[in-house]
């Protein structure tokens, strides 16, 4: 399933030693991008920091589909300064109900980066200690980084009334 | 009286015995609107007589939605509005966007306009740290300082204005190169200033360095382990002064900064003054490398040979049918870029900026993620600040150095 490029990493290696955690595995422009089970997310991230250095989450952020099936996307971009490699895990998710686990107990900068993906994609995370809204006002209506969502909002129209 | 207490003491009591056995905490509102948040921040404090308890940072009062207009735009039009997510280090912003879009399409970029940029992103950080030694210094009570540092920034902004005819909006940098040949004698405009900076560095140290005012309200004020910081996403030179050499200009170096001959400067303390220590040693590096930008400076074109995507010369425009053709395409249209994504970070001065860049073959992005340091650091406001004295909290908030533009997008 590994390409040999990818075997020869010894993170990738481990990853997919992992029974049911990887899904696909590719390269593109030098970046190596692991698409994870979402359900074995929390294991795959405790493994790479435990075990392989990645003692950084960068960022995770999220990517809308839409109308394709699995809808949504949750990218985590990790890091690790001490072994010198960036990797990007992805975990599909279902447009229906979107829930994932929080990665909250392995890195704790994931706490605003989650709130940030439940704010503007509507992704729900399990196990987060506080999932509110984080850039948008407490009282508003919809996801704006969703595609559905309309550049200007449902607010203002240019038509008459 | 001989029972009371300092509010040191008080806070290392049993909590039971806290004010004579009766404990009661306060909530406290700091901003939106407070001088010393340098925008709109605001803070939730949980205050124990004078000792913070809990403090909740709540962000999004500048959320301008910058990722969502990104995708309504072409690849090119992006450009402008990277320039105000961060607007004191709006060439940086410039820089990882464009680094992240020519990753998609492959391209090569000259190297007098990757020597080009780098000289420009150090004059940025020079700026920026010059704002935020300025305010910082103000914050803590030193009013000399904010002139002293703003009169060189002025100096600074007159030399984008010169390249770029902005003071602060810039977008100097395009997808393929820079929007402009540098204008005519702008080596002795850089050369003037950048030699006569160092000066300035001693000046600003000569006030601050042994000032006892500023030890005592910097030294050992607003401590995080190394440790932490890296585990709450913690970059730049808040990290670097708790001991961590970790530079990506050295360790993924970007626009030809490995031919470039400069320091990581560290502190172990990650104290306030460490901080303050660090940026100041930046200063330096960054003069050092403008410096060597400005002697080395290599001949050559300032844009990409891209024809469909680099915007073709007015000349050529007269003259060929193609050239003309490009420029009506590029401008009604746009270029389109190959379906891919790519994550391109760079050192911006308060820390890792990443883009995350995924495209689908259109003509506009399909996602634009802007990891932004301020954001990645406000996550420690919290822990930071946490069990330390209120009046400390002026001086944590100022050596963080977020801007809130770039929390917020």
């Amino acid at each position: 399933m590994l390409t040999e490029e990818l075997q020869q990493i010894p993170h990738v290696q481990a990853i997919a030693a992992m029974p049911g955690a990887l899904q696909e595995a590719s390269v593109q422009h030098g970046e190596v991008t692991l698409i994870i089970d979402p359900s074995r997310i929390v294991a795959v991230c405790r493994l790479l920091h435990d075990a392989h250095g990645a003692e950084r989450l960068s960022g995770l952020t999220g990517l809308d589909w839409y109308p394709m099936e699995p809808r949504f996307e949750v990218v985590y971009l990790i890091h690790s300064v001490r072994n010198r490699y960036r990797l990007k895990l992805k975990c599909r998710l279902a447009g229906e109900n979107p829930e994932i686990d929080s990665v909250y107990s392995v890195w704790r900068a994931a706490d605003w980066y989650e709130r940030e993906v439940f704010d503007l994609f509507g992704v729900t995370f399990r196990n987060h200690p506080n999932l509110q809204r984080i850039l948008m006002p407490d009282d508003w209506q919809g996801h704006p980084l969703r595609k559905d969502f309309p550049v200007h909002g449902h607010k203002y129209s240019y038509r008459a009334e | 009286m001989s029972e009371q207490t300092s509010v040191v003491e008080q806070a290392a009591l049993p909590q039971e015995e806290q004010n004579g056995g009766k404990r009661r905490t306060m909530t406290l509102n700091m901003g939106p609107q407070h001088p010393s948040t340098h925008g709109v921040l605001r803070v939730v404090l949980d205050l124990d007589g004078e000792v913070i308890r809990k403090a909740v940072a709540d962000i999004g009062f500048l959320h301008t939605g910058i990722e969502k207009q990104c995708e309504a735009r072409t690849w090119q039009q992006v450009v402008p509005l990277t320039d105000r997510v961060d607007y004191l280090a709006n060439l940086s912003n410039n820089l990882a966007y464009c680094l992240a879009v020519e990753k998609l399409l492959q391209m090569e970029i000259p190297r007098r306009a990757q020597w080009m940029r780098v000289m420009l992103t150090e004059l940025t950080r020079i700026n920026s740290h010059l704002v935020w030694l300025g305010t910082h210094a103000l914050d803590i009570g030193a009013m000399t300082m904010f002139f002293y540092c703003f009169r060189e920034r002025e100096n600074i902004l007159r030399l984008f204005e010169m390249f770029s005819g902005q003071r602060l909006m810039t977008s100097y940098f395009r997808i393929g190169g820079l929007a402009l040949e540098a204008p005519r004698g702008w080596q002795n405009a850089v050369g003037k200033f950048i030699r006569a900076f160092p000066k300035s560095i001693e000046q600003y140290e000569n006030l601050l360095n042994a000032n006892p005012i500023w030890m005592e309200r910097t030294k050992g004020v607003a401590h995080l382990t190394l440790d932490d910081m890296l585990n709450l996403g913690v970059t730049g030179p808040m990290i670097r002064a708790a001991g961590l050499a970790w530079d990506i200009r050295k360790d993924e170096p970007y626009s030809s900064y490995q031919e470039f001959d400069f320091q990581v400067p560290t502190r172990t303390e990650s104290d306030v003054y460490a901080r303050f220590q660090v940026r100041m040693d930046e200063l330096r590096e960054s003069t050092k490398i403008v410096i060597q930008a400005l002697e080395g400076m290599p001949e050559g074109k300032f844009q990409a040979e891209a024809p469909g995507v680099v915007l073709p010369e007015r000349e050529s425009m007269k003259t060929q049918m193609e050239a003309l053709i490009y420029h009506f395409k590029i401008i009604t249209e746009g270029f389109r870029v190959p379906p891919g994504e790519a994550y391109v970070s760079v050192e911006a001065p308060r820390g890792e900026l990443g883009y995350y860049v995924v495209s689908d073959g259109a003509t506009n992005p399909y996602r634009v993620f802007m990891r932004t340091p301020s954001f990645g650091n406000l996550i420690a406001l919290g822990p930071m600040l946490q069990d330390t004295l209120i009046a400390d909290s002026i001086a944590g908030l100022g050596s963080m150095d977020f801007v809130l533009g770039d929390t917020d997008r």
